[in-house]
């Protein structure tokens, strides 16, 4: 016998591969799947934008408040005055840049009578508020001011733009976080619009 | 995330100017330290990944002078916790509670050491096993002796 021979024969005797050999897939088989797994899920969470919390406000009453006019001092708003009807409550302020990229979709919402829209004017000064208006158009309804924030800490806000959909009995059916989008408008917010009038 | 990033350095800037002036309920030193422990376990939702008490954010600076007049109208820890939840929902909690759909979040790390463990002792008692069952034959010892004495005349 060679000494080759025998290396070849320890070498087989000592990885019997009776015990080896169908345990050798699933050793290949099992890291994959469990990187792939993992893969899938990062490369979800990549997608995931980690500004759009979800809100605990959807299906819950909006909560209610009264708040001067900003345009009418002397008058005052309440989310009550608006039952029976579908509309939007949108947070906005002169200082708020994004604001200003949703901006000419609400004038144009406005401009074609498309929905009853209630800015919420957070945190604001009267006078650069309503400069700002007069400078890129004004398509609400009317606009409350919610000088110190209180409202919109109510209503759970953290980054304006940020826009309610409320149904006719007064009920949070979706929010936005953000500028509306052309895509959001006519994929998510439009067609729930749509339907809550109908019920 | 670099937007958003830009977007916390922006309103950062803008807060800075406004809310200078806003008077902050004066406490005592207890409540103090109670509302520094409340603003520590609540995530400031504009700067996601600092607290309200370590952002600068308007909104954190609104979200403490909320908590310090909370405490001054007498309202209790959870009170003032419960408000938040549901204004802001969990997420604003950095110690998320045990409910359902947070069960893996939870007890998903030490399931996981514990299967971890399992496998582990039992690739040990197998190892074992197979080297008690199975001891060396003469001709294998042999061999062995043979290869050690060859690497022991190369290392020379």
């Amino acid at each position: 016998m060679s000494e080759a021979d025998t290396a070849v024969n320890v070498a087989v005797k000592n990885s019997p591969p009776a015990v080896i050999e169908p345990k050798s897939a699933l050793r290949f088989v099992l890291p994959l799947a469990i990187f792939i797994v993992l893969a899938g899920f990062l490369f979800v969470g990549l997608r995931l934008n980690p500004r759009e919390v979800p809100s605990p406000f959807i299906g819950k009453p909006a909560p209610s408040f009264q708040l001067t006019q900003l345009a009418r001092p002397e008058q005052t708003f309440s989310p009550k005055q608006m039952q029976g009807e579908v509309w939007l409550l949108n947070v906005w302020a002169s200082w708020c840049v994004a604001c200003r990229i949703e901006h000419p979709l609400l004038v144009d919402l406005a401009k074609k009578n498309v929905i009853p829209i209630v800015g919420l004017n957070y945190k604001d000064k009267r006078d650069a508020a309503l400069g700002w208006l007069g400078q890129f158009g004004d398509p609400y309804k009317l606009s409350v001011a919610d000088t110190d924030g209180r409202v919109g800490i109510d209503y759970g806000v953290y980054g304006v733009p940020e826009t309610f959909v409320i149904d006719k009995v007064g009920v949070i059916r979706f929010k936005q976080i953000g500028p509306i989008t052309e895509d959001a408008w006519r994929d998510k917010i439009l067609p729930l619009v749509q339907q809550l009038r109908q019920s | 995330m670099c937007r958003a990033a830009i977007a916390c350095v922006l309103l950062a800037l803008i807060s800075g100017s406004v809310i200078a002036s806003k008077p902050v309920a004066q406490l005592d030193a207890t409540d103090t330290r109670r509302a520094a422990a409340l603003a520590e376990q609540l995530r400031c939702l504009v700067c996601q990944n600092q607290s309200i008490a370590e952002s600068n954010a308007e909104l954190a600076v609104d979200l403490r002078r909320e908590i310090n007049e909370q405490i001054r109208a007498g309202r209790s820890d959870s009170d003032i916790v419960d408000f938040m939840v549901a204004r802001y929902g969990d997420f604003v909690l950095y110690r998320p509670p045990v409910k359902p759909h947070t069960l893996l979040l939870w007890f998903g790390p030490a399931l996981l050491a514990v299967v971890a463990l399992i496998a582990f002792m039992r690739a040990l008692r197998n190892r074992r096993r197979r080297s008690i069952e199975r001891p060396l034959t003469d001709a294998e010892h042999a061999e062995a002796e043979r290869l050690l004495g060859e690497s022991v005349r190369s290392n020379q």
